[in-house]
């Protein structure tokens, strides 16, 4: 079978792999990288459970093949700083944690980010990540809290 | 007490299924019928594959009954000779590459022989589609109280209307999945799974082998909502015969489009009232008929029209009330436990009912429903004498307060004779659920607890009751540390693992908190008395006699038990179905706020407002995420998720089409409880998980129903839909 060799940079650090043309991201991240973390809730961009960061930006690492990679920058659940989820932890954010990595790589988009909050409610940048279990207001507490907002959201109406 | 899992689940650093580090591993992967009735003809392997670098399983592979066990005995582990419905399993294959097997697996044609199926469970079957007795009647029940036809004679004014319900998918977001390998001559079957007993027993019959040589363990489950009670026993008895055959561990993991496609879903519902109402609405007679689609095998079919007739006269009293149940069999792929279990689809219809009622009369949905709802010493349907002191009409009147019902009616009145495009509407849904199994479920259970103490002087909880997201490990915790006077570090939940902890019954019904909670607590006094200590002691002194018991007897934790206990007064006929239904039912009020786009038909949750009565709240972040989390799911079957059949297999089977809410389709869900203690019930608590699932729909649907002048019967109420209401209501 066709192998293809990528080398790019993967949480900070350097990595260098044969794949099949067809393998997706999500898939290497997970079953040949060993980097569990990030999760396949549809296999097809609508749910947002394998969001990663690829050259900085939100992506469903579904949708990403692997041979694409050659050069870039890809960042998973795994790089991030696990001592700033307290609000995550406190408002609810999470319950079977499927979908939670996705929610956290969206939201410390979010807090990178302040400035799309002039535009966009949290509900409307956190609509690409799916949640079947908390209803969303959790998560959206947590997001606006881990923002700096005032815990609850200001919900335009 | 903050989630005990919330920092692994936060971190990604938890692992499910398939996040298990497994060496030297084969992918498994499902052939299935093409056809939803028929005898297989042959199975036709395609020739550019080399099969022999294929581990390949069929029905003669089973070394015990091919049977799932269940209520019936009728599904098979594999199809044999017949299929009776798409998508049913014919056929097993494992290989190193997930790629091979996947590719391999389309290249199996399974030829069917059809024969007529039967596809819609209102319609009278054809002969030729009889397939389950004389009528394809999988289930029929019954409920009486008092004289129905006199009284429907008698009465002033009757009101009838048919509902409908459609299926739902869970949609939990980890799919389902089992690993399976050969640990000397132990089978150890390990997944995401709501029932770890379940899955035992089945694993047990059909592999013949006794539970000396079965291990069955969870793990960290994405989400079950009930699609993980009776299905995962399929994957782990599939996962189970491929590691049996090929001698190497197996991975079976469902992608999305697979679990959409063959796992069950809830149950379609069609419902018919007709009720005897005086003039100033209060009830006199109720007429119900509730039938639902039990799919090609009998599955959870029968318990779950068992509740959803229980529930479908509402939280009212009314002195004549029958109910009929039927379970109808077709060749659709079965349907099972989803949250709610039958009562959210016959209280969508007695509550949109009570709206119908409402406006017939022309009397007010509010004053409809006070002058209905159960006050102590009246009786439910079954004949259960309500007495647990709370004040229904005041939950009712709570939501009202907090959605500002009435002031919005007035404020609605004026925006939608102004707005060019908009209409607004409130809706309003009454209603109750009763938690654990029904009738005399709870003590057939006999379930089992143990707590042992540990030689650093903690506690470990060990049960058959699962974390899927819930709240078990946290609340489980709470339980422990609260009866011991421990701190919950104190406190150990074990793995629930068949060959360690004992049968505590399913994690299902709402019954985990409440029920088996129970058993924690009194598993802990037994601890303390073992350990030599009174009732009264607590912390430190707990601690140091279990340490102490640890010096004195190397090798020999010490352990407290418990075992379900009936609590008094609880009586139940099952012949009759009369009595005591559930120890206690939980009740609610919904209250909601729906905007509708005339240009769209689209219908937008704008404020949702959920108040309960579910005894004490032990864990408020989480008793507000179970309400919150339910009534979501209750808004999304309610306006736009919808299964769309072929051939009673779902077309729809991805989330590209199947439509759930995302954050920007809802509101936030403004919760509020009504606390009053359960005597019976853990630290007071009544169950929780599935009542808020069951308001959500009929108060979206009266709130549709008045912003739009619409009247809808069924639901989803999509954009599609209410378009051709309205237009409808146009033409006139």
């Amino acid at each position: 079978m066709t192998t293809l060799t990528v080398a790019f940079t993967l949480n900070g650090k350097p990595v260098s792999l044969d794949v099949a043309p067809a393998d997706r991201l999500l898939d290497t991240l997970r079953y040949q990288l060993g980097l569990t973390g990030t999760k396949e809730g549809c296999g097809e961009g609508e749910c947002g459970a394998c969001t990663v960061y690829l050259d900085g930006l939100p992506v469903d690492s579904c949708l990403v093949p692997t041979f694409q990679m050659t050069g870039r920058r890809v960042e998973t659940i795994e790089s991030l700083d696990a001592r700033s989820l307290a609000a995550f932890e406190r408002c609810g954010a999470t319950q079977c944690g499927a979908c939670t990595p996705g929610v956290v790589m969206t939201a410390w988009w979010i807090r990178e980010h302040p400035d799309l909050l002039g535009s966009h409610t949290v509900r409307e940048l956190m609509a690409g990540n799916l949640c079947r279990c908390t209803g969303y207001d959790g998560i959206i507490d947590a997001v606006t809290e881990a923002v700096g907002g005032e815990g609850r959201e200001n919900r335009k109406r | 007490m903050l989630r005990r899992e919330a920092l692994a689940k936060l971190t990604g650093r938890e692992r499910y299924v398939d996040d298990l580090p497994l060496d030297d591993f084969l992918w498994g992967m499902t052939v299935r019928s093409p056809a939803p009735r028929g005898r297989i003809a042959s199975v036709r392997f395609g020739k550019d594959i080399d099969w022999s670098r294929f581990v390949v399983v069929d029905h003669r592979d089973i070394p015990g009954p091919n049977v799932v066990a269940l209520i019936e005995q009728d599904q098979p582990v594999l199809a044999a000779e017949s299929v009776r419905h798409v998508h049913e399993p014919v056929l097993l294959l494992a290989h190193r590459s997930r790629a091979a097997v996947r590719s391999a697996a389309r290249a199996v044609e399974v030829v069917v022989a059809e024969e007529p199926a039967a596809l819609d469970f209102r319609a009278v079957p054809a002969p030729a589609q009889i397939q389950y007795g004389k009528d394809n009647v999988l289930k029929h029940l019954k409920i009486e109280k008092g004289d129905v036809e006199r009284a429907l004679a008698r009465a002033p004014v009757v009101v009838a209307g048919t509902y409908e319900t459609g299926a739902q998918e869970h949609v939990y977001l980890e799919t389902q999945g089992m690993i399976a390998y050969l640990e000397g001559g132990v089978l150890v079957v390990k997944g995401s799974m709501q029932c770890p007993y379940y899955v035992l027993k089945a694993l047990q019959h059909a592999l013949g082998r006794d539970e000396t040589r079965v291990r069955v363990i969870q793990t960290p489950t994405g989400g079950g909502f009930g699609g993980k009670e009776e299905f995962p026993s399929h994957i782990a008895l599939h996962a189970a015969l491929l590691a049996l055959k090929s001698g190497r561990p197996v991975k079976l993991i469902y992608d999305r489009g697979e679990d959409m496609a063959a796992t069950t879903k809830r149950h379609p519902a069609l419902v018919r009232h007709r009720t005897g109402l005086a003039r100033d609405g209060r009830l006199l007679a109720q007429d119900i008929e509730v039938v639902i689609d039990g799919g090609a095998y009998v599955t959870l079919s029968p318990v779950v029209l068992s509740r959803a007739i229980i529930h479908a006269a509402g939280p009212y009293a009314c002195d004549n009330v029958r109910i009929t149940g039927r379970a109808m069999f077709t060749n659709a792929v079965p349907f099972g436990a989803f949250r709610g279990f039958g009562a959210p689809q016959s209280q969508f219809a007695g509550e949109r009912h009570m709206d119908v009622i409402a406006r017939t009369l022309g009397v007010d949905p509010v004053e409809l429903r006070r002058v209905n709802l159960l006050k102590d010493g009246q009786t439910t349907a079954t004949g259960q004498v309500i007495r647990d002191g709370t004040d229904r009409v005041a939950v009712m009147e709570r939501a009202l307060e907090l959605a500002r019902y009435r002031e919005k009616g007035h404020e609605h009145a004026g925006f939608n004779a102004t707005h060019p495009t908009m209409r607004r509407g409130m809706g309003l849904a009454t209603f109750y659920h009763g938690a654990g199994f029904t009738g005399g479920g709870e003590a057939a259970l006999k379930s089992r607890l143990r707590v042992a103490g540990r030689a650093d002087g903690g506690v470990e909880v060990l049960s058959a009751n699962i974390e899927m997201g819930q709240g078990t490990l946290t609340v489980f915790t709470e339980l422990a540390a609260n009866r011991l006077g421990l701190e919950p570090d104190d406190v150990i939940i074990a793995e629930a693992d068949t060959t360690r902890v004992p049968n505590s019954g399913p994690t299902v019904a709402s019954r985990t908190t409440m029920i088996v909670g129970g058993l924690v607590e009194r598993a802990c006094d037994d601890l303390r008395r073992r350990v030599g200590l009174d009732d009264a002691s607590r912390g430190q002194a707990v601690k140091d006699a279990i340490r102490r018991w640890h010096r004195e007897h190397p090798g020999e934790p010490p352990i407290g038990e418990a075992a379900y206990e009936r609590p008094p007064g609880i009586e139940w006929d099952d012949k009759t179905y009369r009595g005591d239904a559930y120890g206690a039912f939980a009740w609610a009020a919904y209250v909601t706020e729906v905007e509708v786009d005339l240009r769209t038909c689209g219908a937008r949750v704008i404020d949702f407002v959920a108040v309960q009565e579910v005894g004490k709240v032990l864990n408020p972040t989480l008793a507000r995420g179970q309400v919150q989390g339910g009534v979501v799911q209750g808004i999304g079957w309610a306006l736009m998720e919808e299964c769309k059949w072929q051939q009673g297999a779902m077309a729809n089977n991805q989330l590209t089409n199947y439509l759930i809410p995302t954050s920007d389709d809802v509101p936030p869900v403004r919760v509020a409880f009504v606390e009053n203690p359960y005597p019976h019930g853990a630290g007071g608590a009544k169950g929780l998980g599935e009542l808020p699932i069951d308001g959500p729909a009929p108060a979206v649907v009266n709130a549709v129903a008045r912003a739009t002048g619409t009247d809808p019967r069924a639901i989803p109420v999509t954009p599609e839909r209410l378009m051709e209401l309205m237009e409808n209501a146009v033409r006139g």
